[in-house]
């Protein structure tokens, strides 16, 4: 656990210098426009978490992580950091999830951080104490970026250990992205008509929470196998 | 006489047809500074590679600190330091930082951390830049830094690749005492792998030389210039001929005579400690004209050289 502790520290102290004072100011922009703008012009509806609200505040975390988790392996292999940390006796697993701790709790923060300003902001615009009408809902919302945050965690690592640059990385994410896209409107269309519309709502989200976090156990565990010394070292 | 720290029995690395290290069989004693000398794309980078068990060896097997590479790698990287063929330092976290980081990787209290930050920065002359981030610094206090986070856990044993290369001589010589000093002190073995033949001449007790994959020559810098030959004079001038050679040739004391640089270097190695003059007379007598007559002993550089033309000859 103790090596962990140590990828965690090392990670956001290179996420604050990486990027200095443009990784905060890129954080506090997504949660200006998404947990201040949006809701303050939406007003109590926002608080419904409909199917717009809650695509707004997933698609958070995940595009934020798709921007810079190419770098976890494949930057460190670029900035020629990651063959010394390989010769240490860091083992795999503390490297890998050290990287993916780091970045999903950043992402998943920032997620946090719009759903818990959302309310406050409602509640100053309308002049009376407001909050999420369905608590089941609002859980659903944080677990849901909690996975969502994890899937792109995951499934980045992974890109990024098998490609040799970051922008190769990213390249590959940003077509992943578009494919997963179109891949969910396509299941979405050939499935029965009647099989969404004798779901509730929170039943839906129930099982897209369920998809994500056997999606997520398995990309994780693609991530563990395929960390690999000597391929990455040949790389 | 005692287990060496490095043994390698026919270790090879194959990529496809080509053979990086090619059946290298191999003792490093501990407590010394051994060089592993041999022109870029050697197979030195590979070797360190293989002993640190970063790469699987396609056959044959190696054991570094009484451990397998194959089987137990991570018990040898708990155990040794290393700085590879790039300083791989953070740049934008400071020097104090990067080390800080590699004296959590070995566990090492904090306390223990902050004491050995301050020693090892002090003796390096870096303590007083510790807060600055390590990519404002030049190439060769990187380098320093580097060494210093190899050698920050006190490992029994390091491994060095190629740490002065692309260095002007000032910065190399530097460096090289530091790093002289430094190991001294600690009573650290060192696997350096170096194509800089005054640096393996200064630091190491044993050299080995590599050339594409297979181990050429092992042994102290002294065994290896008594193979290149014992004293020998070296004679700048002009009208050196066949003729004149072969009369130098017959001399019971001289082993060899050639010529090099367009025939106006002569290089003749004696068998023993005998007297150049009769040689300079017959050389004068013969029609030559001698500008200048130095005596010395085959360098490194020499016994490099030769392996390196032998190698190429076959």
């Amino acid at each position: 656990m103790s090596d962990i502790w140590t990828m965690i520290w090392k990670e956001s102290k290179e996420l604050i210098f990486q990027s200095g004072w443009a990784q905060l100011v890129r954080a506090l922009l997504v949660i200006g426009i998404v947990g201040v703008a949006f809701p303050w012009r939406a007003g109590t509806a926002w608080l419904d978490l409909s199917i717009f609200e809650m695509l707004a505040l997933l698609w958070v975390p995940y595009i934020y992580i798709i921007s810079f988790i190419g770098d976890a392996v494949a930057g460190e292999r670029e900035r020629h950091t990651l063959e010394t940390l390989l010769a240490s006796r860091m083992p795999d697993r503390a490297i890998l999830l050290g990287k993916i701790i780091v970045t999903v709790v950043y992402a998943w923060g920032t997620a946090l951080a719009i759903l818990l300003l959302s309310p406050a902001i409602v509640s100053l615009t309308t002049g009376s104490w407001a909050f999420y009408r369905s608590l089941d809902l609002f859980l659903e919302a944080v677990a849901l970026a909690f996975l969502i945050s994890l899937f792109a965690a995951s499934a980045g690592v992974l890109i990024s250990l098998r490609v040799a640059t970051v922008r190769q990385a990213q390249q590959i994410l940003i077509i992943g992205t578009i494919v997963l896209i179109f891949g969910a409107i396509l299941v979405i269309s050939v499935l029965p008509a009647g099989l969404f519309s004798s779901l509730s709502y929170p039943q839906f989200l129930l099982i897209v929470t369920a998809v994500l976090a056997l999606l997520d156990a398995l990309l994780l565990g693609l991530s563990l196998a395929s960390f690999r010394r000597s391929h990455l070292i040949s790389l | 006489m005692p287990e060496p720290i490095i043994h390698t029995e026919h270790l090879s690395r194959f990529y496809g047809t080509v053979k990086a290290v090619d059946d290298l069989t191999l003792d490093v004693p501990a407590g010394i500074v051994f060089g592993f000398l041999g022109p870029n794309g050697a197979g030195k980078t590979t070797t360190i590679h293989l002993l640190l068990g970063l790469l699987e060896p396609t056959k044959g097997q190696a054991s570094v600190l009484g451990f397998d590479t194959r089987t137990h790698s991570d018990h040898i990287r708990a155990r040794s330091g290393a700085l590879l063929e790039f300083a791989g330092l953070y740049e934008r976290m400071s020097a104090e930082d990067n080390l800080d980081l590699y004296g959590r990787i070995y566990h090492m209290s904090a306390p223990d951390r902050r004491a050995r930050i301050k020693e090892l920065l002090s003796h390096l002359y870096l303590w007083e830049r510790r807060k600055d981030p390590v990519g404002k610094w030049s190439r060769g206090m990187k380098q320093k830094l580097a060494v210093a986070r190899a050698l920050f856990h006190h490992p029994p044993l390091i491994f060095l690749d190629e740490p002065t290369a692309g260095f002007d001589p000032l910065a190399a010589a530097a460096l090289r005492d530091d790093l002289a000093g430094i190991v001294a002190r600690e009573g650290t073995t060192v696997f350096l792998n170096t194509h800089n033949l005054t640096e393996a001449e200064r630091l190491c007790a044993q050299v080995g030389v590599i050339r594409q994959g297979k181990l050429l020559i092992v042994g102290s810098p002294d065994e290896l210039r008594a193979r290149e030959g014992g004293p020998r004079a070296e004679i700048v001038g002009k009208g050196f001929t066949e003729s004149m050679l072969s009369g130098l040739r017959a001399r019971p004391e001289v082993s060899r005579a050639e010529l090099h640089g367009g025939d106006t270097h002569l290089t003749i190695e004696l068998r023993g400690e005998d007297r150049v003059a009769p040689l300079v007379t017959l050389i004068v007598q013969s029609g030559g004209e001698i500008e200048e007559v130095r005596r010395g002993k085959a360098s490194l550089e020499d016994v490099f050289l030769t392996l390196m033309s032998e190698e190429e000859i076959e």
